[in-house]
């Protein structure tokens, strides 16, 4: 299986395929990585950016982890698109000389950023909002990563997170060649999820796992679980719960600790159920529900821990993990765009049916309730001053008070039910943008009932409707007396 | 080049019309059809005259365990309503649908790809690929990059490493999956003519052998009217009735 390219050492300046190899950029112990140009572009052809080129180490006697993580991965790279995600360029047979050429993300990983931790809450918050994004996107196309952790995390130049190395990924509609291969559980010790460690892979809350992991040791500057080197040391996760960040920071925010610890849970159906969910909350983190694990200072005591031991070495198979797209989409986001302020009370409430019937048909869904507050296109307005600010909680009160019967209605539990107030000079835009952030699945609207006010100011649910990159209903009040 | 693995067609002259036309949307160049062309479907002349013209034109055709019914009686072990849809299917044949099924080998090997029926242990005993470690066997015994096999009705992809580890694999419709030649790898497409997995969509698969891609495909047919045509023949009502549901 050894490539016969790869005994000899490479070089600067020799040639694979269509690309010259530049310079060494990284040795590792699993790969090295060139910085390369492409020789022969085809005329007219767009211009590459930067490119790398990862050319796996195989020498005799090699752990095949190696050889078919690399396989995984030039198997779920071309599969991968967008922003957050490096763009795949080409790849090399095993016959001949195996690699990958991909656009080259420069600048540091997440790594150094652990040696400054404890980072500002802040830091830790643009960290976790990116990330969730990236996981979101990645899930969406069927991948779980598996292998979550700072050094697999780049930026770019606008702030996205991208996320590299898919080694230890899996791609949902293609053979898992690892899931054979080997006998012991894959991942990286600190990071591995107590799924993983029952050898489940491909739910994608194991990765909401790696990254409450990593916003854990950002935030405190220890790991939750240590560097276990040994499977019963990694096993210990499955019933030790993690000292409450809190308990070593003072200063961690009860939102903060709330967010990292759900991450955490042992049980992946206690944690955020899609990354987007995650996204919504880290939107606006004073609106986080706080449970009792916002409150803990210490971890529980040896009687619970026990009582989880047992649990942990039941011989039971874990359940069946369930599929990723349909995690990613089973647990919809739903919004609920509001008019508080202007639509007729007809409408509201044939709004609020149709999100009731929205939202009881999906259990895992999640709805955010959103009203938008115009303000003035130029210059500051009342804003800042007491009156803007009571205009503001004014529509947040009255957003509230439209949604309590859906509260009643659904006995939305912890979380599920999220109130956002937008100070924007354009309805529609503002909705548009809030959906795209927080990965909203569906937005159900009202559309403005006179038509004379729709000719002057405009259709903002047909912006909506035209604009959005998801599902979007719109509700219009039935009227019995046509007027006009 | 494309090329389009069909298998296990039953009689199935309406499944067997919109796979084709499906694989011609696709520009498959080549055909390879993996046997049980006749048996439970009404239509087994249209199928086999079908298949002799693709043959005509280039593809390969293997005997499946149902066409060595119809030209040696069915066996004892074939069950009784199986057996009363060959004895039918007999009757129907002329001389030259005979005489095409009797010029059909048990297997045929092309460069890196071996095509069998059943298995490539011992192809005429028509044994089931059933598990990881049956795949294994034929694998081994096969000595091929990419083995196909029909017979069985739902499709699956078995893959075998450098260091003898096998998985195996529930395809998804449409979903091209790379299949590098430094493994070896047997796909069962699933059958056109009679699926049995719970979708009633005809099943088959595409091999790029320049890409190193296979995709598997599943095909919607009008399986009312297939149906309608098993009922009107006087076959076992049940043959209809499994069509609509892929039982």
């Amino acid at each position: 299986m050894a490539a016969e390219g790869s005994a000899a050492p490479l070089a600067a300046g020799q040639l694979i395929d269509d690309f010259r190899l530049e310079e060494r950029l990284h040795q590792g112990g699993m790969a090295s990585l060139w910085r390369v140009t492409r020789v022969n572009s085809p005329p007219g052809a767009k211009p590459d950016p930067p490119l790398i080129m990862k050319v796996p180490r195989i020498k005799g006697g090699e752990d095949p982890a190696t050889i078919v993580g690399f396989e995984v991965e030039q198997m779920i790279m071309p599969r991968l698109t967008g922003p957050h995600v490096p763009r795949f360029v080409a790849k090399g047979d095993f016959t001949r000389q195996p690699y990958i050429v991909m656009e080259h993300i420069p600048g540091e990983t997440l790594r150094p950023r652990l040696d400054r931790a404890p980072l500002p809450v802040a830091e830790v918050l643009d960290i976790a909002r990116a990330v969730a994004a990236a996981l979101q996107d990645l899930h969406r196309q069927r991948v779980v990563h598996l292998d979550i952790k700072p050094s697999n995390v780049l930026f770019r130049a606008d702030g996205k997170a991208v996320l590299i190395d898919f080694g230890l990924s899996r791609h949902e509609q293609l053979p898992d060649l690892l899931e054979e291969e080997f006998t012991i559980p894959m991942g990286t010790g600190p990071y591995i999820s107590p799924e993983q460690l029952h050898y489940v892979r491909g739910d994608p809350r194991s990765d909401l796992f790696a990254l409450g992991v990593m916003l854990y040791h950002l935030s405190t500057g220890r790991r939750p679980f240590g560097s276990p080197d040994s499977i019963r040391g990694l096993r210990k996760r499955l019933y030790v719960d993690p000292v409450p960040p809190r308990a070593r920071r003072a200063d961690c925010p009860p939102w903060l600790q709330e967010l990292i610890l759900k991450c955490l849970e042992i049980d992946p159906a206690q944690r955020y159920q899609s990354a987007a969910q995650l996204l919504l909350d880290l939107q606006d983190p004073q609106q986080i529900a706080l449970s009792a694990r916002a409150a803990l200072l210490r971890r529980s005591g040896w009687l619970r821990r026990g009582w989880r031991w047992l649990f942990a070495h039941a011989p039971e198979a874990p359940a069946a993990a369930q599929s990723v797209a349909a995690l990613a989409q089973k647990n919809p986001i739903v919004m609920a765009a509001v008019d508080v302020e202007n639509a007729a009370s007809a409408l509201l409430v044939q709004l609020r049916d149709t999100v009731q019937r929205l939202v009881l048909t999906e259990p895992g869904a999640r709805l955010a309730c959103v009203s938008v507050m115009r303000t003035a296109r130029i210059g500051m307005d009342e804003r800042t001053d007491a009156q803007g600010q009571s205009r503001h909680l004014k529509q947040l009160v009255a957003l509230k008070h439209w949604a309590r019967p859906l509260h009643k209605a659904l006995k939305l539990e912890e979380g599920r039910l999220t109130f956002h107030v937008l100070e924007a000079p354009d309805a529609a835009t503002a909705i548009i943008e809030f959906a795209r952030r927080n990965e909203v699945d569906h937005i159900v609207m009202g559309a403005r009932g006179s038509r004379a006010l729709r000719r002057y100011l405009g259709s903002v649910s047909s912006q909506v409707v035209a604009q959005s990159d998801c599902s979007v209903t719109v509700v219009r009040a039935q009227q019995r007396v046509v007027g006009e | 080049m494309k090329l389009a693995v069909l298998t296990d067609l039953h009689a199935n002259r309406e499944a067997l019309e919109a796979v084709l036309e499906h694989a011609r949307a696709q520009e498959v160049q080549r055909y390879a059809l993996l046997g049980d062309f006749v048996g439970y479907g009404a239509e087994p002349g249209w199928v086999l005259d079908t298949a002799r013209e693709l043959v005509a034109q280039g593809a390969i055709a293997l005997l499946g365990n149902h066409d060595e019914a119809a030209l040696k009686g069915a066996p004892q072990n074939m069950r009784a309503d199986a057996r009363e849809a060959i004895a039918w299917t007999q009757r129907q044949l002329s001389p030259a649908q005979f005489d095409f099924l009797r010029s059909l080998p048990l297997t045929q090997r092309e460069g890196a790809i071996l095509f069998v029926h059943a298995n490539a242990v011992a192809p005429g005993e028509w044994g089931y690929v059933r598990s990881r470690s049956d795949a294994v066997a034929s694998l081994q015994a096969g000595g091929c990059q990419y083995l196909f096999c029909g017979h069985m009705h739902d499709p699956r992809l078995y893959y075998l490493s450098g260091t003898a580890k096998c998985g195996d694999f529930v395809p998804s419709d449409g979903v091209p999956i790379p299949v590098p030649a430094h493994r070896q790898w047997l796909a069962v497409p699933g059958s056109v003519g009679q699926p049995r997995d719970g979708n009633p969509a005809a099943a088959y698969a595409i091999l790029d052998l320049a890409a190193q891609e296979l995709v598997f495909h599943r095909v919607p047919y009008d399986h009312e009217r297939a149906a309608d045509k098993i009922r009107e023949a006087g076959l076992p009502a049940w043959f209809a009735d499994r069509l609509s549901d892929g039982r």
